[in-house]
């Protein structure tokens, strides 16, 4: 039951991701787009999920599942090296240092005000 | 990338998606998890870097399998396997224990996950 929960998320969350990269048609900015926001949802849900408000399924499906496989970090990775084999060194270290503030920045946020 | 978005694309994607997702939440079960540092984590999105970039590189493999195969591969199976939200999360909570072990983590996890895109490439691309 765990891991259909897990896929069922994962089904979802990974669409989701490729469905936003497809349609903003730019390199970094959907793989971007759907680590800030994925972590930030899943910032939100750790919370419910800790104070008890989330059941253990709920947890599996969104928290597992969906946001683990909406974010990803191995695209992350290749893009950045794409970027430093191509010698953009200014976009690459920008990527690394934007995605990790932003996101590291969001859960903080997130988890200060709840 | 545009004209990709079609039924076949998604489904690769999503089925892809759901392999990926079970196996980082099996070596998140297989994976010792203390409550020191977030090792499964960084082993599926350390693997994780090293397998998209080798496949993302490698020739025979790209002209090989279809190309709804092989964005579920990638996009799919790899893309979901790794994780960023739940490397944010960790690095949070861990920086609440020790800002050293964050530090660790977070550094690790980039200039490692780097790395491993690098050999993948290395590998991928060797004669």
């Amino acid at each position: 039951m765990e891991y259909i929960l897990v896929a069922l998320g994962g089904f979802l969350g990974s669409v989701l991701r490729f469905y936003i990269a497809s349609i903003v048609d730019r390199r970094l900015i959907g793989t971007w787009a759907a680590n800030v926001t994925g972590s930030i949802f899943l910032a939100f849900i750790v919370y419910y999920y800790y104070n008890g408000s989330l059941t253990d399924d709920i947890w599996l499906f969104l928290g597992v599942g969906f946001c683990g496989a909406y974010t990803t970090f191995s695209t992350f990775g290749n893009e950045t090296l794409n970027l430093i084999m191509e010698k953009r060194y200014g976009l690459a270290i920008g990527y690394v240092l934007s995605s990790l503030f932003m996101t590291l920045g969001g859960v903080f946020v997130v988890m200060s005000l709840l | 990338m545009s004209d990709s978005v079609n039924w076949k694309y998604l489904l690769a994607v999503g089925i892809g998606g759901m392999f990926g997702a079970i196996g980082r939440y099996f070596l998140s079960i297989i994976i010792v998890t203390n409550e020191l540092f977030p090792y499964a984590t960084l082993t599926a999105n350390l693997l994780g870097c090293f397998l998209l970039t080798y496949v993302m590189n490698h020739s025979i493999l790209k002209q090989k399998i279809s190309p709804e195969f092989f964005a579920g591969l990638t996009i799919g199976i790899i893309g979901s396997f790794t994780t960023f939200s739940t490397f944010s999360i960790e690095t949070l909570e861990l920086i609440q224990q020790s800002t050293t072990l964050a530090l660790v983590y977070v550094v690790g996890s980039i200039f490692g996950g780097l790395l491993c895109c690098f050999i993948g490439y290395k590998f991928a691309i060797r004669k």
